[in-house]
């Protein structure tokens, strides 16, 4: 009897069809508990294994970059907040460095300081938020507690600088909105002390935890040559072992001056991709602890004009976010006060599409832990 | 009082008040570990669970229950309506069967069967049923898988439930579970079966469907599984049929390993007999609701892996164990 799937595009279900009796077409979301959002698999089963997976996207597409376009720069900004919502402050960055670059600014140097406290504090929340969903997809309710009482303390002391606790709009074009306010460098460095025995104690649970270890490791794994031809980026890419860190390669900000090390491993599995987050959790922390230590008095903004019309250029910036290489390429011609064109490039969406040749031919459980170790953000695929 | 013996001579009334009572303590049982399991849960993962309804939010299964019945009841389209609205009656029935031979002291027994044990591992395998006829009658991919993992299940755990309790039988000499209880009276048969008990804990924790076992349902893979489709009382009943299979596998594992109502040395009134027999098993489930606070889910191909290379060798090892001991 064919199977088929009566909802859905057109054009990926004719990708995935079965005449064969034995098989199936799941179709997996985009309402799911488990697929972060509103991620789609299309799934062709054979008893439990997955045969073919067919990512759709588009469930969140709200067309940010052509919205970019009618917009002036500065209204642009509070909208590169709901790209990948869990790194709102990252995206921020990313875009304020390329008008940036076009406009020729130069950034304070506490600005810089106050920038990377954030944007390292973002990627321990977005890590944070990693662990927590994975706990939650292997079954493991107790993990997603556990990773979101630590996120709090994150978020309250974003919300301490920025006064919002998801959607920062926080970066400005030459520096940053507001500076930092009184006894946060206190409250930082009490909670960057605190923070690596709980990361400790997440290290315990997993690798110490037999059922865990077993549902990740040698699940979906994929070599360093197979990562860079599938176009994997961020964490995904260094679990495969290629010390890829846009940080250490292109260093932007005050990355350079700063001692940290690109944690990387050879596995290329699920477990190593988990593993992945949490070392970099250690080395953010010791990263926001530098920029405390050394942060210097002095302006948080350059000058910039009120109505901003930067001459005609273009300029791609790169940041590593939370989930890898994230870009933005910006076009301006001089004579509006909106960008004539704004590309941005996602790392999610990259992950994303790399992920069915590593994850063919696995089980539902695998394929399961598998997707959510990817770490994907909607948001960030459809833009 | 006269009255009620006669009345209680009568095999059919005697049933009949059994059955009543039976599924009234059970029922009141599994509205109370709702809110443990809530409760627990918790306090693993540093939260409160219910507090509002009621002391202690004791009153929270009351509330879910009014909840559940005023939601309505939708049947798909494409559903196979008899299976899809017998599979609940069924799974509650099935579910409850096993606990008329668990005796909770001496007296307190709805019928004291002589092959007592066989009668309860026969009827529990029953269980795997209703939960088929969920799934097939749901006509739901996810319904589909998780019935046949719970098929899956179902087989490689039976085995090992049962050859784990042969060494218990062969220990007793009978299979009452009366007499399985009174030869416990010094001794436990967990310090003299201690394999076998490992493997009907773990097997028997298969059996109920409980994290890190839970397949069947497993939330973040196949949504629901068996019970995906369904809504309101039928829902309501599915859940319930899976915590009695956690009272009267926690109540088996009391009788069979942990001494019943006995308590080392010390002879009880048969109120206190009942008591102890209670704790015990609070205890047993409270150990159950801990593990699924901690444990991630297994995998399905491990889990089978598990019943059939690890489980039954160590079960057949334990038989023959008991039999050179016996023999000795």
């Amino acid at each position: 009897m064919p199977v088929e799937t009566s909802c859905g595009i057109e054009g990926c279900i004719r990708a995935v069809k079965t005449d064969n009796p034995d098989e199936m077409v799941l179709n997996l979301g985009p309402q799911h508990p488990s697929t972060h959002g509103v991620a789609r698999l299309v799934i062709r089963l054979k008893g439990e294994r997955a045969e073919q997976i067919e990512p759709v996207i588009g469930y969140l597409h709200r067309g940010y970059e052509k919205m970019a376009e009618n917009r002036t720069y500065i209204q642009f900004i509070p909208l590169t907040d709901r790209l990948d919502y869990l790194s709102a402050i990252t995206n921020n960055m990313v875009y304020c460095m390329a008008v940036e670059e076009v406009m020729g600014l130069e950034v304070p140097e506490r600005a810089e300081y106050i920038r990377v406290i954030m944007l390292e504090l973002q990627r321990l929340a977005s890590h944070l938020v990693f662990f927590s969903s994975f706990g939650a997809d292997l079954g493991a309710w107790t993990v997603l507690m556990y990773g979101f009482r630590e996120r709090e303390r994150i978020i309250d002391l974003l919300e301490m600088v920025t006064g919002a606790r998801l959607t920062y709009n926080y970066i400005r074009f030459g520096g940053v909105r507001d500076d930092l306010p009184e006894g946060f460098i206190e409250k930082c460095s009490r909670t960057m002390e605190i923070l690596p025995d709980y990361f400790k104690s997440y290290e315990e649970y997993a690798y110490e935890n037999e059922v865990f270890m077993d549902r990740c490791r040698g699940v979906g794994v994929v070599s360093a040559e197979d990562a860079i031809n599938l176009g994997l980026t961020g964490p995904n890419l260094r679990a495969s072992g290629v010390p890829y860190d846009i940080r250490k390669i292109d260093p932007y900000s005050i990355y350079d001056r700063l001692k940290f090390k690109v944690c990387t491993d050879k596995a290329g599995d699920t477990l190593a991709r988990f593993k992945m987050r949490i070392d970099e959790m250690y080395e953010s922390v010791k990263i926001v602890q530098q920029c405390l230590d050394e942060i210097p008095e002095g302006e948080i903004r350059a000058k910039v004009p009120k109505v901003l019309k930067p001459p005609a250029g273009e300029a791609y910036s790169r940041v590593e976010s939370p989930r890898g290489e994230l870009g933005m390429y910006l076009i301006s011609d001089g004579k509006s006060q909106s960008p004539y064109r704004l590309r941005i490039r996602s790392p999610a969406f990259c992950n994303l599409s790399g992920f069915p040749a590593t994850a063919e031919g696995e089980y539902i459980p695998d394929v399961i832990a598998n997707f959510a170790s990817i770490d994907i953000v909607l948001g960030d695929v459809d833009r | 009082m006269a009255v009620i013996t006669e009345i209680m001579a009568n095999p059919v009334a005697r049933g009949l008040v059994g059955v009543l009572v039976v599924v009234a303590f059970i029922s009141l049982n599994v509205l109370f570990l709702t809110w443990m399991e809530r409760k627990v849960v918790a306090r693993v993962q540093v939260r409160y669970g219910p507090n509002r309804a009621g002391p202690f939010g004791l009153l929270q299964p009351v509330a879910d229950t009014v909840k559940l019945l005023t939601k309505e009841d939708i049947i798909p389209k494409a559903a196979d309506r008899l299976l899809f609205t017998l599979a609940p009656a069924v799974a509650f029935t099935v579910a409850v069967l096993p606990a008329i031979t668990i005796p909770l002291t001496k007296g307190l027994i709805v019928t004291d069967l002589n092959v007592g044990i066989l009668y309860v591992i026969a009827v529990s395998s029953l269980a795997t049923i209703p939960v088929i006829m969920a799934a097939w009658g749901s006509n739901n991919k996810y319904s589909l898988l998780g019935g046949m993992r719970a098929v899956a299940q179902s087989l490689s755990y039976e085995i090992p439930l049962v050859l784990s309790v042969v060494g218990v039988i062969a220990l007793t000499g009978s299979l009452s579970m009366v007499r399985i209880v009174e030869a416990q009276k010094d001794t436990w048969f967990i310090l003299l079966q201690p394999l076998g008990f490992a493997v009907f804990y773990l097997a028997a924790i298969a059996e109920m469907g409980r994290i890190p076992f839970d397949m069947p349902e497993s939330e973040s893979e196949l949504v629901a599984g068996f019970h995906t489709e369904y809504t309101g009382m039928k829902f309501a009943l599915l859940l319930f049929a899976e915590y009695i299979h956690m009272v009267v596998a926690t109540a088996l594992i009391v009788v069979l390993f942990l001494g019943g109502w006995n308590l080392p040395f010390i002879t009880l009134p048969p109120i206190l007999q009942a008591a102890v027999f209670m704790v015990k098993m609070y205890i047993v489930i409270f150990i159950l609701m801990w593990t699924r606070g901690t444990l991630p889910r297994i995998k399905i191909n491990v889990m089978t892996a598990i019943g059939w290379k690890f489980l039954i060798p160590l079960a057949l090892a334990n038989i023959f164990i008991t039999g050179i001991l016996l023999a000795w």
